[in-house]
C-alpha cells in the first residue's frame, strides 16, 4: 500500500511502493482507478492511470493488486463488446449508457452455465495445450479447453455437464499433487503465448474483396498494415474484413477512433450473416472499443487484450483474425505518456522504442503448430490501419511499420476524393504472399497469376499513357493505347472498385473475381483484332456489351459461373457482328 | 460556474511564475483540475486550475489573460471546486461567457444540477447508429454529404469564405424545421471578432430561434484561455439539453481554429513536448474528447450533431488543425476559394467534402429510393469532366473527342444548377435528386453505370416525363 505523491494528467507518481512490480496493476484513491506500474525508482512508482484521474489528491492511498494486467480467457469471449481492459461494455450498459471511472465489471460471466464435454478420460497423462472438453460458445465457434501453460498431470476425475467458468471441471495429479481446474484461465497481456512451431503462411486468407484476393493477397498467419490519410477508407476495409474473412473468429479492436463507427459495426454485426455458414456475424466476432474520447492509456493496452484473445483462439487451432483502427492512436498514447515521463523523444515526440513496440504487436501474428494434443494448427492474421498526419507516409508510425508487415495496402486520397472505393493503390501497394498462396490459388484457377500479371501490366501501362494524355490530350493517341485506356477503365471501374454497401458485390468469391477480370482480359483480346479490321475504340465502347460487363458486380457469387458462360458468348457474338459491319 | 464545497484553503507560497502558469509550494488536500481563485496584488480576482499536483509544488493554471508582472505575490484560494456548469432549463435564450458567467444582464442561472464540463465518454455499446436525414435545403450537402442526426459534421473554410452565411443558412432551414420537435441550438463563438458573433445572433433572432438557443460567447477580445473552456461549457448545455430534456441539439462551435490555437499556447506555456508544427501531441485526443460527445443514446430521445467550423490556415486542408479534424470527424464540408471566385455560392468543394454517415440517412423511406445511385454516378460524372478539364486547359477543348466535350459541360453545369443556389433558396431533397437527373440527360445512356435500368426508366427525365 503507498500514497499518491504526483499527479499529472494520466501519470501518478506514488510513494512507499517499495515491494510493487514493474507493469503491476494498482487501484488508486478511494475509486480504486485502474493504474499500471511503469516503472520503479526506489520506493517511488510510476503509474499510467488507465483511467481519468480529475480530483486525486496527493495522499491518497495506492493499493497494489499483485498481479500484471492480464486477459480472462475461457468461454463467455465470443459476441462480447469490451473497453481496453477487457470491461464488458454490455454489462456496464446495465447501469448506465455513459462509462463512470472505477467501475469493476468481470470480462466473463460468472452466472452463465456451459455444456462442458470432456475429451479425455481419468487416468490419461496431460500436459499444457491438451484439449482436455469442449463447450459449444456459439453456433458457429467449439471453445476448446486446454491444459494451461506450465501444468501437466493425470486426470484424476473429469465431468461432463453445466458448470459456471469459476467451477472446477477437471482434477489433476501430478506429484501426488492434486489440481483443479476451471474453464478460466488468465494471461498476461503483453507476452506472447507459446506454440510449437511456426510456419511460413501458405492458405490465402479469404476475405471477399478483390484487390486483395486477387491483386495483393493476404495469407492466413499474415501481416498487414493499411496507412491513408482520413477518410480514405481504413475503417470501411478493416469493418469489410471482419465481416466477411473466412476465419473462424474475427477480432474488431477499434483503438481511438469513432463511437458512431463502433455503434455501426455492432449493429450490422447483428444483422448481416456469415456467406459460408448463413449463422449471425456476431457469433464469430469479438469487439474491443477504446473510443477515442475513452482513456488514453488504455488505448495501449486494448491492442495488446486483443492479440491476447488472437492467440488463445489460435491455440485451439483456429483461424483467427484481428484488425486494429488505428495503430496511430495506439502510437500516441505512447507518446503522450512518454511526453509525461519526460523520457527523450525519438521522432516527432514519439518514443525511441515505438518500433519495437509496433513489431511486438505485428510479430504475435503467424501460423503455428500449436501446443498440446491433439496435433493442430491455428493462425493469428493481423491488419492494422495507420493513420498518418496529412497523409504524409515519411511519418515514424507509417516508416515503423512498413518495416515490419509483409503486405501494404495504400490508400490513396486522390482516389478516395474520386470515390473510387476501396481506395487502394494498385501502383504503390504490395504483399509478399504472391508465391505463398499460388498454390492456393491453382485449385481455383491455374490462371489466376498470369491473368493478375496482365492486369497489373495494362494498369502500368495506363499510368504511363496518362501522363501523354495530359500533354496531347487523349484525341491524339493511337488506337491501340486508346483501347488499353478503355480496357484499364474497366478494370478500374467494374474490377477493382468495390462498394462496401452494394448488396451483393459487398463479397466476392475468388471464383467469382477470377471470372470477373478473365472477363475483362478476354473483351481486349477480342477487340484487338476488330482495330486491325477497321473498326474504332469508340464504336467498340459503345457496344452493348461494355455496360454488360460493367454490371458483373450485380450477379449473385451463386449463379455467377452460368451466367458468365452466357455473357461470354454474348460478348463474342456482338463484338464478331460490330467487325462484321465494317468490314 | 462551479460547484463548491465548504472549506477554503489558502496559500501565499509562490515559488515561481511562468507565463500564466504559477507554482506554488505543495497546497494540501487540493484535488487534480481544481479550480481556484487566484487574488492578484493588484486586488483583482482570477479564475485558475490546477494541473499538476505533488508533495512538493502544485502548478496552477490562471485564466483570464494575466502576465507573469501581475503573478508576483499573488495568493490561491482553494474551495475544493472542479469546473462545473449550472443547468435547467432556463439556460434556453440566454447568453453566457467562455466561462459560463451570464453576460446578458439576465439572473444567474438557478441550477437544477452541475455538470462536469468534460462530460462522460458515451458507452459505445450504448450509441444508437445516427440515422435520421437532417434536410439542410442545400443541394451540395442534402445531395452528396448529407447530415444526419447524432452526426458531427465540420466546415472547413478558409479566411474570407462565406462560412458563417451557410451556417447560418442550414440553421434557418434545418435545424428549425420540425416545430412539433423539440430542438436546440447551443452557439460557441470562440476566438471570433464580435461581428461575427452579432451576425450569428441576429441571424438567430430573425429565424424566431432565439429563445431555444443557448450562447456561449468568447471574442477575439476576451481571454485567449477561455477558450478552451467555451466548447466544452457548449457541449455540457449540449448534453445537458439532449439527454435530460430529450431534446434535438445542433451545436455550432466558431472557430475552430481558435481554440486549436489557444491550446498551443497553452502547452507551450507548459513546456510541454511539442508535435507537428508546434501543436500538441495530444491535440487529436483533446478534440476527439469534445466531437465524440455528438451522438444518440438508445432509449434516450435527444439527440447531439456538432458542426465546428474552422479556417484552415494558408487554405492548407493537412495543416494539423483540419488534418486532425478530420481524422475525428463523421466527413467534412470542404469551401472551395476556386469556386467561390467563379462567384458560386455555396462554394462546396464535393471531393474532398464527406459525410460518412450519409448512406444510414438516406434512400427508401428517408429521402428517395435514387439517392445513393444518384450521389455515386453525380461524383463519377463530375471527376470525369473536372480530369478533362484538366487536360484541356493543356491541348484546349476543341482537341477533345464528342464524348469527352459532354462530359466537360456537364461539370460546368454541375458547379451552375447543382451546387450553386440562392442564399434563401431551401430546395427539397426530391428537387436536388431531380437537378442530378437533368443533369444525367445530357449524358450518354450507357455510361451511367452506376445506376440500375429499373430507376433510369423511372427517373430519367426522357422516360418519366412520358408518363
Ligand atoms: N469500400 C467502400 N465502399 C464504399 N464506400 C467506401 C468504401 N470505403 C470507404 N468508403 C467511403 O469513404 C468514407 C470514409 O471511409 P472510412 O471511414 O473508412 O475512412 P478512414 O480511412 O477510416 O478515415 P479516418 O482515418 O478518418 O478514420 C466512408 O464513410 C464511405 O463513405
Ligand atoms: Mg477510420
Amino acid at each position: 500500500m503507498g500514497k499518491i505523491w504526483r499527479v499529472s494528467g494520466p501519470l501518478v507518481i506514488g510513494e512507499d511502493m517499495k515491494g510493487s512490480q514493474v507493469y503491476e496493476i494498482v487501484e488508486i484513491g478511494s475509486e480504486g482507478l485502474v493504474g499500471e506500474i511503469i516503472g520503479l525508482e526506489e520506493d517511488r512508482a510510476i503509474i499510467q492511470a488507465h483511467e481519468d484521474t480529475l480530483e486525486l489528491k496527493v495522499g491518497e492511498t495506492i493499493r497494489g493488486t499483485g498481479t500484471i494486467l492480464t486477459a480472462e480467457l475461457g468461454p463467455g469471449i465470443v459476441g462480447s463488446i469490451y473497453d481496453g481492459l477487457q470491461k464488458s461494455l454490455t454489462v456496464l450498459m446495465e447501469k448506465d449508457s455513459f462509462i463512470k471511472r472505477g467501475a469493476k465489471v468481470f470480462a466473463l460471466p460468472r452466472d452463465k452455465k456451459w455444456q462442458f464435454s470432456p475429451k479425455v478420460k481419468v487416468g490419461d497423462a496431460v500436459s499444457e495445450g491438451d484439449i482436455i472438453g469442449t463447450v459449444p460458445e456459439t453456433n458457429l465457434l467449439e471453445h476448446r479447453i486446454m491444459v494451461p501453460v506450465g501444468i501437466k498431470g493425470v486426470i484424476k476425475e473429469i465431468r461432463e455437464g453445466e458448470y459456471t467458468v469459476e467451477e472446477p471441471v477437471t482434477w489433476l495429479e501430478d506429484n501426488g499433487e492434486v489440481k483443479e481446474l476451471t474453464m478460466m484461465r488468465r494471461w498476461p497481456v503483453r507476452k506472447p503465448r507459446p506454440y510449437k512451431q511456426r510456419f511460413a503462411p501458405s492458405r490465402l486468407l479469404i476475405t471477399g474483396m478483390r484487390i486483395i484476393d486477387y491483386m495483393f493477397p493476404l495469407a492466413l498467419g499474415g501481416k498487414a498494415a493499411m496507412p491513408g490519410g482520413f477518410g480514405t477508407g481504413k475503417t470501411v476495409a478493416l469493418q469489410q474484413l471482419a465481416r466477411w474473412a473466412q476465419t473462424q473468429l474475427n477480432i474488431y479492436v477499434g483503438c481511438g477512433e469513432r463511437g458512431n463507427e463502433m455503434a455501426d459495426v455492432l449493429y450490422s454485426f447483428r444483422k448481416l450473416k456469415d456467406p459460408a455458414t448463413g449463422r449471425l456475424l456476431q457469433e464469430k466476432e469479438v469487439f474491443i472499443a477504446n473510443t477515442s474520447n475513452m482513456p488514453v492509456v488504455a488505448r495501449e493496452a486494448s491492442i495488446f487484450v486483443g492479440i491476447t484473445l488472437a492467440e488463445y483462439f489460435r491455440d485451439m487451432g483456429y483461424d483467427v483474425l484481428l484488425v486494429a483502427d488505428s495503430t496511430s492512436r495506439w502510437a500516441e498514447a505512447m507518446r503522450e505518456i512518454g511526453g509525461r515521463l519526460e523520457e527523450i523523444p525519438g521522432e516527432e515526440g514519439f518514443p525511441a522504442y515505438l518500433g519495437s513496440r509496433l513489431s511486438s504487436f505485428y510479430e504475435r501474428s503467424g501460423l503455428v503448430e500449436c501446443l498440446g494434443s491433439p496435433e493442430r494448427r491455428g493462425s493469428v492474421t493481423v491488419a492494422g490501419a495507420v493513420s498518418p498526419p496529412g497523409a504524409d507516409f515519411s511519418e515514424p508510425v507509417t516508416q515503423n511499420t512498413l518495416r515490419i508487415i509483409d503486405a501494404l495496402y495504400s490508400l490513396d486520397v486522390s482516389l478516395a476524393n474520386k470515390r473510387h472505393f476501396p481506395a487502394i493503390n494498385w501502383l504503390t501497394s504490395y504483399s509478399l504472399y504472391v508465391d505463398d498462396v499460388k498454390g492456393w490459388w491453382s485449385e481455383i484457377s491455374p490462371e489466376w497469376d498470369v491473368t493478375r500479371a496482365t492486369a497489373l501490366k495494362l494498369l502500368q501501362q495506363e499510368a504511363e499513357l496518362e501522363e501523354i494524355v495530359r500533354l496531347v490530350g487523349p484525341e491524339a493517341l493511337p488506337e491501340g493505347d486508346k483501347l488499353v485506356l478503355l480496357v484499364t477503365r474497366m478494370i478500374r471501374e467494374d474490377f477493382l472498385m468495390q462498394s462496401a454497401y452494394h448488396e451483393i458485390d459487398t463479397y466476392c468469391m475468388p471464383a467469382k473475381a477470377q471470372l470477373m477480370l478473365k472477363t475483362i482480359i478476354k473483351f481486349y483480346e477480342l477487340a484487338q483484332p476488330m482495330l486491325d479490321s477497321g473498326v474504332s475504340v469508340a464504336e467498340i465502347r459503345s457496344s452493348p456489351i461494355v455496360p454488360r460487363i460493367s454490371r458483373m458486380k450485380d450477379i449473385p457469387n451463386d449463379t455467377f459461373e452460368q451466367r458468365i458462360k452466357e455473357l461470354w458468348s454474348e460478348m463474342e457474338a456482338s463484338l464478331v457482328a460490330q467487325r462484321g459491319g465494317v468490314s | 460556474m462551479t460547484s463548491s464545497s465548504l472549506y477554503v484553503k489558502e496559500t501565499k507560497a509562490i515559488k515561481r511564475t511562468k507565463g500564466s502558469l504559477l507554482v506554488a509550494e505543495s497546497i494540501p488536500d487540493i484535488k487534480f483540475g481544481e479550480i481556484v481563485d487566484v487574488w492578484l496584488s493588484s486586488g483583482e480576482v482570477k479564475r485558475g486550475q490546477a494541473i499538476d499536483i505533488s508533495k512538493e509544488v502544485t502548478v496552477v493554471q490562471v485564466f483570464g489573460g494575466v502576465s507573469e508582472v501581475d503573478l508576483i505575490g499573488s495568493k490561491i484560494r482553494c474551495k475544493g471546486e472542479t469546473l462545473k456548469l449550472a443547468v435547467s432549463e432556463d439556460i434556453l435564450g440566454r447568453i453566457f461567457n467562455g466561462i459560463g458567467e451570464p453576460i446578458d444582464g439576465g439572473p444567474s442561472v438557478v441550477p437544477e444540477d452541475y455538470l462536469d464540463v468534460n462530460g462522460l465518454p458515451i458507452n459505445p455499446a450504448g450509441r444508437e447508429p445516427p440515422a435520421e436525414f437532417i434536410e439542410t435545403g442545400i443541394s451540395a450537402i442534402d445531395g452528396l454529404n448529407a447530415l444526419v442526426r447524432g452526426q458531427k459534421l465540420p466546415i472547413f473554410s478558409g479566411s474570407g469564405l462565406p462560412h458563417n452565411r451557410i451556417v447560418a443558412q442550414i440553421i434557418r432551414q434545418a435545424a428549425v424545421k420540425r416545430k412539433e420537435e423539440q430542438f436546440a441550438i447551443v452557439f460557441a463563438a470562440i476566438g471570433v471578432s464580435y461581428d461575427d458573433a452579432a451576425f450569428f445572433m441576429k441571424n438567430l433572432e430573425q429565424t424566431g430561434a432565439r429563445e431555444r438557443t443557448v450562447a456561449f460567447i468568447n471574442t477575439a477580445s476576451d481571454p485567449v484561455i477561455e477558450r478552451i473552456s467555451t466548447p466544452r461549457l457548449a457541449l455540457t448545455a449540449g448534453e445537458y439539453l439532449a439527454w435530460k430534456q430529450g431534446m434535438h441539439v445542433l451545436v455550432i462551435l466558431a472557430d475552430m481554429t481558435n481554440y486549436c490555437e489557444a491550446l498551443r499556447e497553452l502547452s507551450a506555456m507548459r513546456e510541454e513536448i511539442p508535435s507537428r508544427r508546434g501543436y500538441p501531441g495530444y491535440m487529436y485526443t483533446d478534440l476527439a474528447t469534445m466531437y465524440e460527445r455528438a451522438g444518440r443514446i438508445f432509449g434516450k430521445g435527444g439527440s447531439v450533431t456538432i458542426m465546428p467550423i474552422l479556417t484552415m490556415p494558408d487554405d492548407d486542408i493537412t495543416h494539423p488543425i483540419p488534418d486532425l479534424t478530420g481524422y475525428i470527424t463523421e466527413g467534412q464540408i470542404v469551401l472551395s476559394r476556386e469556386l467561390e471566385r467563379k462567384g458560386i455560392y455555396p462554394p462546396i468543394d464535393v471531393f474532398l467534402s464527406l459525410s460518412r454517415m450519409m448512406k444510414e440517412g438516406i434512400g427508401a423511406g428517408k429521402t428517395r429510393e435514387d439517392h445513393n445511385n444518384v450521389f455515386m454516378q453525380l461524383y463519377a460524372a463530375y471527376a470525369e469532366g473536372c480530369n478533362l478539364r484538366e487536360i484541356s486547359t493543356i491541348i484546349g477543348a476543341e482537341a477533345l473527342g464528342e464524348r469527352d466535350k459532354i462530359y466537360l459541360t456537364v461539370a460546368d453545369r454541375f458547379e451552375r444548377e447543382f451546387i450553386s443556389q440562392g442564399e434563401f433558396e431551401k430546395r427539397k431533397v426530391e428537387e436536388t435528386l431531380d437537378t442530378g437527373w437533368e443533369l444525367f440527360s445530357a449524358l450518354p445512356e450507357e455510361d451511367l453505370k452506376l445506376i440500375g435500368e429499373e430507376l433510369i426508366k423511372k427517373y430519367l427525365p426522357k422516360y418519366s416525363e412520358k408518363t
